[in-house]
């Protein structure tokens, strides 16, 4: 733990250090082009005076170096900037992932959350190059220009102050302003849309056979034309930071030369700084326009940061005992009552269940009837009521991750990772020999090349999940129907191997075989049969 | 790089207006450009306060306005266009692929269009006409200044260019490293369970860390050579610039210049390079919106014409049918009234045989037959069959939906003798709304719902095939016995496949199938 915090509190510097040497980076190459405009102005009003060419030097080498630092600061910005804002994203998707772990399954709702979660974090670093580091160094250059343009001429510079702040900071927040209805109703829109082929899509090879996808073609266009519609809405008021942007530089420039002209004329400011005066604003802009953008980035990226907060500050759906695990494996479980996050009625109700250790119990029940509850239970994935003991201390006095070293779990929904089948089964208990894997996958039934990759039939994902659990060794093991999508003749011998394997092992098997129990060649390996009803 | 996919302009409507729109509005832009620093340049050297400025401020700030609501107009309707392509494209079932794939495109992938739209598209427009035009200024007022700026000018695409090629091979290479540690993140929080209960968890965070940090560093390699082109770009604008700065200045310390004209060239010359050096900032833009682009078309099948044809009717069968690659070919006829029981195992092509009966997968190999002819999968075909898939969808909406879908059009009666049938009104009603994916139900009652579709086609439409695809997979025994009754009844008079582990089944059937799944080794040919 200690480390882990460690490796999350080193990032999180880099990730300052860069965020600030980005920032200072883009204000430079700002400044350059400010740099640029103001000294090229210069450097021609002087040569209208005739002066030798010397007292031209160091303008002339001004402009250069404003002009190729512009470039070569841009250059480094972008890829500080980049650089920092992976950095965080690698920083948030710990963060956001050891959140996840506790969370996971009950806390997290459903599995749209979760990506919506996942496309959040991936954002991260896309709201920080186009919003936060931009925004730092437009600020930083608009300030040394208003600097500029104070020494020059003070009124000019007051003008340029309140002409930055208009076209950078009022335009953005006036847009959105303007456009926060559209842009709710296209959100909205898009969310229908979205839904909508979502659904369609899965189910599509049903609408196909049916003959009802032009039905449902019909349906998305409808939806289709209120997104369409929705976002055209949006556009006109989307239009309007841009124009409030150039109007504000027009206003600034304009003003900058109605002062600098009669500030001239009087003597007042000398006739070769009338051009910086002016052509300084003009350049100034360019940092405005950036501004606006990421004005608006940040306005737009509320609703991920919020949702990403939500998760961070979740609480976890099952609480962690600190508690020592027991010396048994006896499970012990009275009065049982579970329910699932969200859900409008308990899952389990008043269940009890004894099993002394190395007993092999089969649990039945009719579909619904919280089979699966009383797995997730038993592997702290949800929380109940009542009393459930391992080894006489009770499940919630104890930390989930030593409950799960014991109780292993065989789940109907075993995910299979984009690696290896061999690295797949691996996960059990790594450091296990390739000998030790291509031996479970023998025992599983799974005959695949060991180093093939995703994806596999459901079949194959089933069997790979029985690798797993064999691999691990628990000693207590919970089978969740392992035998759904197997054949039967695969299903008994792999079940039947499983069974003899497991020696003083435990076992819940949880299925609705429709075996009698002395003709089943599993359910003849198990010491009793018991049966679940849903709760009333 | 091409600029402009003129794919886009084919199937979106609204591309083709929106590049007049962009070029009328760079016309414009221009003329306002030009007068801007035309106006500047006397205020400044004149020392007066010309109104005329103000207008043209005006105008700018107007033509700003119109160019981005333009955009998001254009953006919006091109999307709208592209959804619409790929969604008919997919519901036309000639090719359906990965669901997910679609939906992610459909729904995230044309949203990459949105930057090609606002920012780089307008910029290469302007890039077309802004730099002709000042160009032309420039040549009437300073034809020694347009002389520079005519030949350093096309250096900039030049110079892209080269770099560009210089770099597509590696940028390609590290493209695809980047893809490939993209979805970790993905993968490792879609597989959370799984690893919570082997006790790994915890331990995948250092992973995530380490992969996120390779992803980093791959990402830094391939942008260190993308922001190359804007650099280049960026650094031989500003040197083109300065040369004819300094150009200007000299010929104004020896008097052979006017103040205002210098100033009007300082001011103008810039405007010709300022639309190429942001359309090399926004070619990241452009790349990723293009190659969405790209993807969108990739998933516009040519919708196929419909074959009508009289559809075949009598025995239902296969001929050597290889339903999918590295299975052995089938061959079998499947009697009328008889129910019949597939019982190849797992992996051995079971669902995929049903997909090429329905039509929804082409055979790699074979054909399906109908009483001798051999059978046209298209929607005349469809009609005459029930299918009850592995792993039934069911949609957001009511319970009657859900079974109307089955039967486009069916009456409510009708899809209330469904649900009794089926049992579906024992544990819920009519009007009950179903979440995404029939969340709330358990693998039983999705089952009975599924079935009642069956149920439904079986009392509107008469199929003369069945296929029933693990129909009791998921079910205790009492509910199985019950489907197993229903199965017998629905079965009567048609010709029925069930693909089927299940002993109970297979029991009650008249004729079971079963071949090898392994794939049969090509025979070595017999000498003669």
């Amino acid at each position: 733990m200690a480390v882990r915090t460690g490796r999350a509190a080193g990032a999180g510097a880099g990730v300052r250090g860069r965020t600030a040497a980005g920032a200072v980076l883009g204000a430079a190459a700002l400044a350059c082009g400010i740099g640029l405009m103001a000294t090229s102005g210069y450097l021609i009003s002087r040569a209208a005076e005739r002066p030798p060419v010397l007292y031209l030097m160091v303008a002339i080498v001004s402009v250069r170096a404003f002009g190729m630092g512009r470039g070569v600061l841009r250059y480094a910005e972008r890829l500080v900037s980049h650089d920092a804002a992976l950095r965080l994203l690698e920083r948030t998707r710990v963060r956001v992932y050891d959140r996840l772990v506790d969370l996971a399954p009950g806390g997290l709702g459903a599995a749209r959350t979760l990506g919506l979660v996942v496309t959040s974090a991936d954002g991260v670093a896309e709201r920080w190059v186009r919003g936060r580091i931009p925004f730092a160094s437009a600020a930083l250059a608009g300030a040394a220009a208003v600097a500029l343009e104070w020494w020059v001429l003070p009124p000019a510079g007051g003008v340029l102050l309140a002409g930055l702040l208009a076209g950078g900071v009022v335009a953005p927040l006036l847009t959105w302003a303007a456009t926060g209805r559209a842009a709710e109703r296209a959100a909205e829109a898009r969310d229908r849309m979205t839904a909508l082929t979502v659904d369609t899509l899965h189910g599509l090879p049903e609408l196909v056979a049916c003959g009802a996808a032009p039905a449902r073609l019909a349906e998305l266009a409808d939806r289709d034309a209120a997104l369409d519609d929705a976002a055209r809405r949006a556009a006109g008021s989307l239009g309007l930071g841009s124009a409030l942007t150039a109007l504000s530089c027009g206003a600034t420039v304009a003003g900058a030369l109605a002062l600098a002209v009669p500030a001239a004329r009087s003597g007042e400011l000398a006739p070769v700084l009338v051009a910086v005066a002016v052509l300084t604003p003009l350049a100034a802009f360019e940092a405005v326009t950036s501004l606006a953008a990421a004005a608006r980035q940040f306005l737009e990226s509320r609703e991920s940061d919020r949702l990403l907060g939500a998760v961070l500050a979740a609480p976890p759906p099952v609480a962690e005992g600190g508690a020592e695990p027991g010396e048994g494996i006896g499970i012990s479980v009275r009065g049982l009552r579970a329910r699932w996050p969200g859900a409008d009625r308990d899952a389990l109700a008043g269940f009890d269940l004894e099993v002394p250790p190395g007993r092999k119990v089969a649990v039945f029940g009719e579909s619904g009837a919280g089979k699966s509850t009383l797995a997730a239970v038993l592997t702290r994935f949800v929380e109940y009521e009542g009393s459930v003991t391992l080894g006489g201390v009770e499940l919630r006095d104890m930390a989930g991750d030593d409950i799960r070293r014991i109780i292993g779990l065989c789940a109907q929904d075993a995910h299979v990772f984009a690696t290896t089948v061999a690295e797949n089964i691996r996960l059990a208990r790594p450091g296990a020999s390739d000998a030790e894997v291509a031996a479970v996958m023998l025992r599983a039934g799974l005959d695949l090349d060991p180093s093939r990759r995703p994806p596999v039939s459901g079949g194959e994902r089933q069997r790979i999940a029985l690798a797993r659990a064999l691999l691990a060794g628990f000693p207590v093991l919970i089978l969740d129907e392992p035998d759904a999508h197997l054949d039967p003749a695969t299903a008994d011998r792999v079940l039947a191997d499983l069974l003899r394997a497991a020696g003083d092992r435990t076992v819940l098997l949880i299925t609705h075989r429709p075996g009698v129990p002395g003709a089943d060649p599993v359910l003849r390996e198990m010491d009793e049969v018991l049966t679940v009803t849903a709760p009333t | 790089m091409r600029p402009f996919d003129p794919r886009l302009a084919r199937h979106a409507r609204g591309a083709r207006r929106y590049l007049a729109v962009c070029t009328g509005i760079g016309v414009l832009g221009a003329l306002c450009a030009i007068a801007q620093a035309r106006l500047l340049a006397e205020a400044l050297s004149t020392l007066t306060v010309p109104l005329a400025l103000l207008a043209v401020f005006a105008v700018r700030a107007l033509l700003a306005w119109a160019q981005e609501a333009a955009a998001h107009r254009a953006s919006a309707g091109v999307k709208a266009d592209l959804r619409r392509a790929v969604l008919a494209s997919a519901l036309s079932g000639s090719a359906p692929g990965p669901a997910g794939t679609v939906a992610a495109l459909v729904t995230r992938g044309v949203d990459a269009l949105d930057p090609y739209f606002s920012r780089y598209l307008p910029q290469v427009v302007l890039a077309a006409i802004v730099p002709v035009m000042v160009l032309a200024v420039l040549a009437v007022t300073d034809p020694a200044t347009a002389a520079i700026v005519a030949v350093t000018l096309p250096l900039i695409p030049v110079f892209g260019y080269l770099v560009g090629s210089c770099t597509e091979a590696r940028t390609a290479r590290q493209w695809r490293t980047l893809e490939r540690l993209a979805g970790h993140f993905a993968d490792v929080a879609g597989g959370l369970m799984t690893l919570k209960a082997f006790g790994r968890a915890r331990f995948q965070s250092e992973r995530i860390a380490k992969v996120s940090a390779e992803h980093r560093r791959a990402t830094m390699a391939s942008l260190r050579i993308a922001f190359c082109s804007a650099l280049v770009l960026e650094l031989a604008a500003t040197l083109s610039v300065a040369v004819v700065a300094v150009s200007v200045g000299l010929r104004l310390l020896e008097g052979n210049l006017s103040f205002g004209t210098a100033l009007f060239l300082l001011i103008l010359a810039p405007e010709a390079y300022l639309p190429l050096r942001q359309a090399g900032a926004h070619f990241h833009a452009a790349q990723e919106g293009l190659a969405a682009a790209e993807s969108v078309f990739a998933a516009i099948a040519p919708v196929p014409a419909a074959a009508p044809g009289p559809v075949p009717d009598g025995i239902v069968g296969v001929r050597g049918l290889v339903a999918r690659e590295g299975l052995a070919p089938v061959t079998f006829d499947a009697p009328p009234g008889v129910i019949t029981a597939l019982t190849a195992p797992s992996g051995g092509g079971k669902s995929s045989l049903f997909a090429v009966l329905l039509g929804l997968l082409p055979p790699v190999e074979g054909s399906v037959r109908a009483g001798g002819a051999e059978v046209v999968p298209g929607d005349a075909w469809r009609r005459r069959v029930a299918w009850l898939p592995q792993h039934p969808h069911l949609f957001t909406g009511t319970v009657a939906e859900n079974i109307a879908v089955a039967v486009p059009g069916a009456s409510a009666a009708a899809v209330r003798d469904a649900a009794g049938l089926t049992g579906v009104l024992e544990f819920t009603t009519l009007e009950t709304v179903l979440g995404a994916g029939g969340h709330g139900l358990s693998a039983g009652q999705r089952q009975r719902l599924a079935l009642a579709r069956v149920a439904l086609r079986c009392a509107l439409l008469d199929p003369v095939l069945l296929l029933l695809d693990e129909p009791t997979a998921h079910l205790d025994v009492a509910t199985e016995l019950d489907v197993a009754d229903l199965i017998d009844r629905l079965a009567a008079g048609r010709t029925t496949l069930v693909a089927t582990h299940r002993r109970a089944l297979v029991e009650r059937a008249g004729n079971v199938l079963a071949w090898p799944s392994a794939p049969v080794a090509p025979r070595e040919p017999v000498p003669a």
